[in-house]
């Protein structure tokens, strides 16, 4: 059942930066007359000894990768820009060859890098369905089979003996994805395609990419910056960051990595101690948590009332201008609140050891992992925690939602429960 | 398991391994693209197909002006019109399908770039498209050369005219060998694609079609040789005018001139396909 279709084996790409001048032909030369006579490239930064103009003219793509997809695997690869994703996905399309390393790919592979590559606007649909997909490697016979599939998926009945360039472009969108969609592959990469196209159309591929991939069985590559099409396409992934991968995995441990949210030091999540790094004359934190009526730090919160937030801390001056702040932010990193002290009333803090409660108003905080990091400052003078140091906590808010089907996953912040009255 | 086909990519490091295999099962593509170039070459025109006539007629009868009259060049007692004709819709042929080969890379990049197939399939299709438009443009001299005949001018047409097919055959290999040097060199240095218009014009008047190879004087005659379109120029019209030289020797060194650049060409085309969005 689950073999290996794409075995990637220290697969390396270098580009060479720069523009081409009257230098770029000089230093191909060099390159040559260092490979005729069986030396390193010169100015390959592959090689075990390079120099340093070398380093300036060239960067990794890829440094180093390697990995397996089994057969059936849906597989989100994910990444800033410039990680090495796109670059990744061309080798693996033949678009381009690797400087070094081996892929070994089982099975008939089908790209789709772009929607619609190679229509011409002078062309009718019809035309172009099939010149498209000649391109994409079917054949005659094929294309007619599905013509269609294609065509009722495109919605393009109407118009299907019209050149394109009277089309719009939703339609031209529609009929490249249609095309591609059909191909008759075992592999399929694709890469931002979701990207173009309304709400609905995007809709529609991901659904088709879903089915090709659970109906019948096919291996697919996905490459997105969107997270949601990500986690609901994709059964696995790989990280990449700077040409190498960075972790691979389920995916959604590879959004959590991604997203700077790992899950993996499981212990120290909901809890913050101080160990040392962050010390002042004024104030200093000692330890942070959760906890509920019972007073015991938590990590995981089923939705109950009388949660608080506890900061530990000691007080060594009181001074007029000192603040500190709790902020309570999504996985993904955007502010949900910001609490200060002093909102409410006056604080009426002391020299000595301060124990803070603060009362999260979190009962109707959505299904979710959050974060919540302290803040401590000398209004106008001086940070007491550097940003970039704030102690954070990690929690997680389970099941809102139970009903009959299962659990009910709610998009945005808050899911509350609110009463619709009605009347009859 | 075992009926899916297994792709290995390395990278390239064996000249050879050409993949030919690949471009048969890509047949259709090619058919595809020939008949995209041919359907959308004349649309929004007027006049359609028939600028595939007026262009070599239009040509033939300003050299007639300019070289047959003003400048009084010999066509070797042959008509001008069928003798300029001959020569234009041969060097068309060979001069088209040479340049839209040489940009292959530099025109299509974005395709390229996007979908992988095998590149070899866009020279063979131009090179199958202009096919079509040298038979229209062929039927044109088969008119003339008719009502030459009709009034009887004295036409030595003899047997070799059967050999036109691989006249036409060698015309295309030949673009497609010089075309496919030259786009690889175009994917990394654009100074070609500027060098490109005027260097086909100039090899123009370096090739026998506004003169007959006759009035070259024989010690120059041997530079002939490192220009392979002459055999299949002075060939074409042997065939169907019986007015041209041709020096068995000098044709078979620059035929082997040609299978060299052809073979070489076909090389450096597939170590360039590799990784020509690289550098594009």
């Amino acid at each position: 059942m689950s073999e290996t279709v794409i075995k990637v084996e220290n697969l390396y790409k270098e580009y060479k930066l720069g523009v081409i001048s009257h230098g770029t032909l000089y230093r191909d030369m060099q390159s040559w007359w260092a490979k005729v006579r069986g030396k390193e490239d010169p100015n390959s930064l592959i090689s075990s000894s390079h120099g340093q103009e070398a380093e300036k003219d060239s960067f990794l793509a890829l440094n180093d990768v390697n990995f397996e997809i089994k057969e059936g695997d849906r597989v989100g690869i994910i990444g800033k820009n410039g990680a090495g994703k796109s670059t990744l996905l061309k080798i693996l399309s033949q678009i381009t060859s690797p400087t070094r390393g081996t892929i070994t790919i089982h099975g008939k592979v089908g790209s789709l890098l772009e929607v619609g590559t190679g229509f011409h606007t002078e062309l009718t649909g019809r035309e172009n369905i099939y010149l498209n997909g000649s391109i994409l490697g079917m054949n005659r016979h094929e294309i007619s089979d599905k013509l269609d599939e294609i065509v009722d998926f495109a919605g393009i009945e109407k118009h299907l003996d019209t050149p394109v360039k009277r089309y719009s472009s939703g339609m031209m969108v529609r009929l490249g994805f249609a095309v591609a969609a059909h191909l008759d592959t075992d592999i399929l990469i694709a890469d931002e395609v979701l990207a173009v196209g309304d709400a609905e159309f995007q809709k529609k591929a991901l659904d088709k990419m879903g089915d090709l991939s659970t109906g019948e069985g096919r291996t697919v590559l996905f490459v997105s910056h969107n997270m949601g099409a990500v986690k609901k396409l994709c059964n696995s992934g790989i990280v990449l960051g700077k040409g190498k991968i960075d972790f691979d995995g389920s995916i959604d441990d590879c959004i959590m990595e991604y997203t700077g949210l790992s899950n993996k030091s499981e212990e120290n999540q909901c809890y913050w101690e101080n160990d040392g790094s962050i010390k002042d004359q004024v104030f200093t934190p000692l330890k942070m948590y959760l906890t509920d009526a019972s007073n015991q730090p938590l990590d995981k919160i089923f939705n109950m009332s009388n949660i608080y937030v506890v900061i530990e801390s000691e007080i060594f001056e009181i001074d007029s201008s000192f603040n500190m702040g709790v902020e309570l932010l999504s996985n993904t990193g955007e502010t949900i609140f910001l609490s200060r002290l002093g909102d409410y009333n006056t604080p009426k803090i002391s020299k000595g050891k301060n124990m803070f409660y603060i009362k999260l108003p979190i009962n109707d905080l959505n299904a979710g992992n959050y974060q919540i990091k302290l803040g401590a400052w000398l209004y106008h003078v001086r940070y007491i925690i550097q940003p970039e140091s704030q102690p954070t906590i990690f929690f997680s808010v389970n099941d809102v939602f139970i009903t009959e089907f299962g659990d009910d996953k709610r998009p945005g912040f808050f899911a509350p429960k609110i009463e619709w009255k009605i009347i009859n | 398991m075992s009926d899916k086909p297994i792709t290995i990519i390395k990278p390239q490091n064996n000249l050879f391994a050409l993949n030919i295999g690949n471009l048969w099962k890509y047949r259709d593509l090619v058919l595809m693209f020939v008949k995209r170039d041919f359907n959308t070459f004349y649309k929004q025109t007027i006049l359609g197909p028939l600028w595939f006539i007026i262009q070599p007629l239009f040509t033939s009868a300003m050299y007639m002006v300019i070289f047959g009259r003003l400048a009084n060049i010999s066509t070797d007692e042959t008509p001008q019109m069928l003798f300029y004709m001959a020569g234009i819709i041969n060097w068309n042929y060979f001069s088209e399908c040479f340049s839209k080969t040489s940009n292959t890379f530099v025109e299509n990049k974005n395709l390229f770039g996007k979908i992988y197939f095998p590149r070899l399939a866009v020279p063979i299709a131009s090179t199958l498209t202009s096919m079509i438009r040298y038979a229209i443009q062929f039927s044109l001299f088969l008119v003339f050369y008719f009502v030459f005949f009709i009034n009887g001018t004295p036409l030595s047409l003899n047997w070799m005219i059967v050999f036109t097919p691989l006249i036409l055959l060698y015309l295309a290999l030949l673009s497609l060998g010089f075309g496919m040097w030259i786009s690889a060199l175009t994917a990394k240095y654009w100074d070609l694609k500027m060098a490109l218009p005027f260097v086909v014009q100039l090899w123009m008047y370096a090739t026998p079609i506004v003169y007959p190879l006759s009035l070259i004087p024989e010690k120059y005659k041997v530079l002939m040789i490192i220009n392979p379109v002459v055999p299949a120029i002075e060939f074409f019209k042997i065939a169907w005018l019986g007015a041209g030289t041709i020096n068995p020797y000098h044709a078979g060194l620059s035929v082997a001139l040609a299978a060299i650049i052809i073979f070489t060409g076909i090389i450096i085309f597939n170590k360039t396909e590799k990784t020509f969005v690289d550098t594009i």
